[in-house]
């Protein structure tokens, strides 16, 4: 009985409630809504996760150094931000510069993708291309995680370009296809780093994501990055729901000898987290800031919610430069909607693909970038902490065919 | 995508629609839809070219005769496989005949192994297990402190001989814990290992000497659910390189459809026996292979939607309710408000429709249902005055720009949400009039008590996932029930009003709905067979399937 009331209930709601809100009003919806139009204030939506937002106890230990400074606008009493206890004397490492770092890297990125290259020589270069050859060749393409779509379409543009030539000569059908794949991840996309500092303040970099893709680890590798690039940067821990998601940045914080805010409990605020990251990123004039938030399924409003506001927040400072999506090489179909979501909510400006060493291709890449205009921009391709490098078209496709 | 495959075999089959049986070409058609929805939740290709292969040879064989339409008839088919694959050999954990049983975790990077091995604690705590969490993940930076945060909220004791951060041996921490497990008498252990590639062969190496160090009874291997094409190679790395006994499924809460499941069991023969479905250390589960079916066929998943709401769902509120509903005058707009927040509860509307059998044809008009939406209904009604809300007939002109002013909509909107209202009360009173009674409904209250009493009786923990599916089964059935007896009866079938009202409520988006009251027949047959419960009453269910496919094809 109680189900029956329950969908009972649902029908009504929705019949009811919800096609209340289906009547073509213009509805404005709040996520697109440009950033800084409307402060974050009292009716921001709450978290769904339980323990957060007791900032009503929390006094700040470590007040702004300057009275002047602007408080996170958005809570009464912001939590504890505390520096980082003081670097241990220890050796701060000095990364090496990102510059050729994926040629370095280009081994791992083929042994991930012999297989798949290999395959698809063997089928070019057996001379007959029949449908049952062109076939094969869209299913190895598909279990690169492509899609259905784009695999067809990719094989029929081949199919007729190799027409159009008249050969089934190897070497020419291999250049198309090289041709063809690279057309598809579409070398023209910028995708370079837009981290030059703005007059007096740092340039601001938001690194988002589903839970275990790699975030943290992301956000270490690519503070390492700039520093070797010659850059100074600050790392701001917005990830306060997951344990000990601080203190594992901060390992990668004091190894560059990079500064790490955080908050020093469990459950704070995120936004304010990120705030004052940026706060202590001007006042020491470094670079870049780098913030780190905490994983969220793309299906849970709540936190997409809470993913919202933390840009906003950020934006009091001024715009956020780049805002990476961080996307890892094994997952499937699943990644677009992923990528469709956080594009919504938060307008990423880039991807980075991690865990390109193993044996997965991130195919998936291919039709996010086509469907979003979102380019990828670096890759992880290794545990190592410099495994870290900005993504080539060219390179990438090379490595999958195996030259 | 945009298409699913309901969408995409209504479309195959709009013009084949009063033809009973299966031509070659039909299942041609079908098959194809079928692989590219297979490969698009993900489904490993190798598996899916089995699987299909399988598929078309049942399909073509004799068993094709009854008179389900031709889609339907495959789905049964695909749907039946997916569970005797996904299903295969259920079994519970085996547990050492010596205590300590040891259990270790392995996975990729990043598949969520730290959580489950938290979840899983607090799970086999509830079973009155004393477990102990061994950290054995020592690459991760600060892999150990999260195991011991999060072995603290789940109270179950964390041993941590190496403090991480890639000090100390792991095959000597797993040792050290299965010692300090026997020394403090813990019955099970679980080992937390670092994720590795599995073309990494000196990790896998070590995963190995783990394996051999402790002997463990059960090694389970961690997979997320949103895992693509890969998971064929990485299930088999892991298997021969490490080996292991099951598989756990992970962030089981997002939308990915959650192919890669499929593709181990097929490839590994090795059963999914546990999944994690949130963020919280209680929401994980044994796992059901049928609903899993449904989900990689994105069928719907009522099954799912019914539990969910039976957690959220005040029961005692939820019977003030039937009563007020059963008085048919009596469902005012503060009921409706109560409503809204109990539904609210549940989670985005979206995902809740989308749950529904049926409502995937309708995935354009459901995505643009806001939960917003929603809130704003409620606000309007907040806007109201008691006197309103009990009697909106009273609510005349002023009153409405009152109201509107109060809750920050328009005019217009107001009326809305009043006429919709009023529409949705005449339809609950024509469902609950045209429903059998009443009478029914006590019925199934007083069984809904021995089904509590039992729950109590047998442990809640360890029936917990099999009690309520039991009751929500208990419930379908008494849906299929209604069916039937609408189908039967004919004239005003159950389903006939209520679908009427809800396509009359909003023309533009939820004529799906129609079917929602339809759960005995239509789409929602088609899960049905492959859910198993309803194998015990032959003689009840066939006859509600045949009632209502025949009726639509007609």
């Amino acid at each position: 009985m109680v189900h029956d009331i329950i969908i009972a209930a649902i029908v009504v709601v929705v019949a009811g409630g919800g096609a209340a809100g289906l009547v073509p009003y213009v509805r404005s919806r709040r996520r697109s809504l440009p950033p800084g139009g409307q402060a974050p204030a009292g009716g921001e939506g709450q978290p769904g996760r339980s323990g957060t937002q007791s900032g009503a106890t929390a006094t700040a230990t470590l007040a702004p150094p300057e009275p002047g400074t602007v408080a996170p606008p958005d809570l009464t009493a912001p939590p504890d931000l505390t520096a980082p206890p003081e670097v241990p004397a220890r050796v701060v490492e000095k990364p090496p510069p990102s510059a050729g770092r994926l040629t370095r890297l280009r081994g791992r990125l083929a042994r991930s993708h012999s297989a798949i290259g290999s395959v698809l020589l063997n089928l070019i270069s057996a001379g007959k291309l029949d449908e049952q050859a062109w076939e094969e060749i869209e299913d190895t393409l598909i279990t690169a995680d492509m899609g259905v779509g784009p695999a067809r379409e990719l094989v029929e543009e081949l199919k007729t370009e190799v027409k159009v030539a008249g050969t089934t000569d190897p070497a020419a059908v291999r250049q198309m296809l090289r041709t063809d794949l690279i057309a598809m991840i579409n070398p023209a996309l910028d995708r370079t780093l837009h981290l030059a500092r703005h007059g007096d303040r740092p340039s601001v970099v938001l690194v988002v994501g589903v839970n275990g893709t790699g975030k943290t680890t992301t956000c270490g590798k690519l503070g390492r990055l700039l520093v070797g690039d010659g850059k100074t940067v600050v790392l701001g821990a917005a990830d306060t729901f997951r344990a000990a998601a601080a203190d594992q940045l901060q390992t990668w914080g004091d190894r560059v000898g990079a500064k790490v805010v955080r908050s020093d409990r469990e459950g704070a605020d995120p936004a304010s987290v990120a705030f004052e990251a940026v706060n202590v990123g001007i006042q020491q004039g470094v670079d870049s800031v780098i913030v780190d938030t905490a994983g969220r399924l793309h299906t849970k409003t709540g936190l997409m919610d809470e993913l919202g506001k933390i840009k906003r927040v950020i934006e009091k400072h001024g715009s956020v430069d780049e805002v990476l999506l961080v996307l890892d090489a094994t997952t499937g179909q699943n990644g677009l909607r992923q990528a469709r979501v956080f594009a919504e909510v938060v307008d990423i400006t880039g991807i980075i693909l991690t865990k390109l060493d193993g044996t997965a291709r991130g195919g998936i890449i291919i039709q996010v970038q086509r469907e979003l205009g979102v380019p990828v921009k670096l890759v992880g391709l290794g545990e190592g902490s410099d495994d870290l490098a900005f993504f080539d078209p060219q390179v990438f496709i090379d490595a999958i065919l195996g030259e | 995508m945009f298409e699913t495959l309901s969408d995409r075999l209504n479309q195959v089959f709009s013009s084949l629609r009063g033809r009973g049986r299966l031509s070659p070409a039909d299942i041609d058609a079908t098959c194809r839809e079928i692989r590219i929805a297979l490969l698009e939740a993900d489904v490993a290709l190798p598996v899916v070219r089995e699987f299909m292969a399988k598929v078309r040879e049942r399909a073509g064989g004799a068993e094709v005769s009854e008179a389900l339409n031709p889609a339907q008839q495959v789905i049964k088919i695909v749907n039946e496989e997916l569970v005797a694959i996904l299903g295969g050999e259920a079994r519970r954990l085996r547990f050492a005949k010596v205590p300590p049983t040891v259990i270790m975790l392995a996975g990729l990077q990043g598949s969520g192994k730290t959580t489950l091995a938290a979840k899983l604690a607090l799970w086999l705590k509830s079973q009155h297990n004393t477990p102990l969490l061994v950290a054995a993940d020592l690459q991760r930076p600060n892999a150990v402190q999260q195991l011991q945060v999060l072995g603290e909220r789940a109270g179950v004791p964390v041993f941590t001989p190496f403090p991480g951060n890639g000090v100390g041996d792991p095959i000597q921490a797993a040792n050290l814990g299965i010692a300090e497990a026997e020394h403090k008498l813990h019955n099970v252990v679980i080992i937390d290992t670092a994720g590795r590639l599995g073309i990494d062969e000196e990790m896998m190496r070590q995963a190995a000497d783990i394996r051999d160090a402790v002997d463990p009874d059960e090694i389970l291997f961690v997979v997320d659910a949103m895992m693509g094409q890969d998971a064929v190679q990485t299930a088999q790395a892991f298997l021969t390189g490490v080996g292991y006994d099951g598989v756990v499924l992970t962030k089981l809460d997002g939308d990915a459809r959650g192919g890669a499941a499929l593709s181990i069991a097929q490839l590994t023969g090795k059963p999914v026996m546990f999944a994690s479905t949130g963020e919280k250390l209680a929401d994980f589960d044994v796992f059901h292979p049928d609903r899993m079916a449904s989900r990689i066929l994105d069928l719907g998943d009522v099954l799912t939607l019914i539990e969910q709401a039976e957690r959220t769902f005040d029961q005692e509120q939820a019977a003030t309710m039937a009563d007020k509903l059963a008085s048919g005058e009596g469902f005012t707009l503060e009921d409706f408000v109560e409503q809204l927040a109990m539904v609210r509860k549940l989670g985005p509307i979206g995902n809740l429709l989308g749950m529904l059998p049926g409502a995937a044809q309708n995935r354009e008009a459901l995505s643009k249902i806001d939960d917003k939406d929603l809130d704003r209904a409620a606000a309007i009604v907040n806007s109201m005055t008691v006197e309103e809300r009990r009697n909106p007939k009273i609510i005349n002109g002023s009153r409405r720009a009152r109201i509107a002013r109060g809750s920050g909509v328009t005019v217009g909107e107001v009326n809305q949400l009043i006429l919709r209202f009023l529409e949705s009360q005449k339809m609950m009173r024509q469902m609950m009039g045209s429903m059998p009674g009443m009478p029914g409904m006590r019925r199934q209250s007083k069984s809904r008590g021995k089904a509590k009493k039992k729950g109590k009786g047998g442990g809640r923990p360890a029936g917990a996932g099999r009690a309520s599916q039991q009751s929500a089964k208990e419930a379908l059935e008494q849906l299929a029930g209604l069916g039937q007896e609408a189908g039967a009866g004919g004239g005003m079938a159950r389903g006939g009003p209520l679908g009427a009202g809800a396509d009359g409520a909003s023309p533009a988006a939820l004529p799906g709905l129609t079917s929602l009251p339809g759960l005995g027949g239509g789409k929602g047959a088609i899960q049905f067979p492959g859910s198993g419960g309803f194998s015990a009453q032959p003689s009840k269910l066939p006859a509600a399937f045949r009632g209502r496919p025949g009726k639509q094809d007609r």
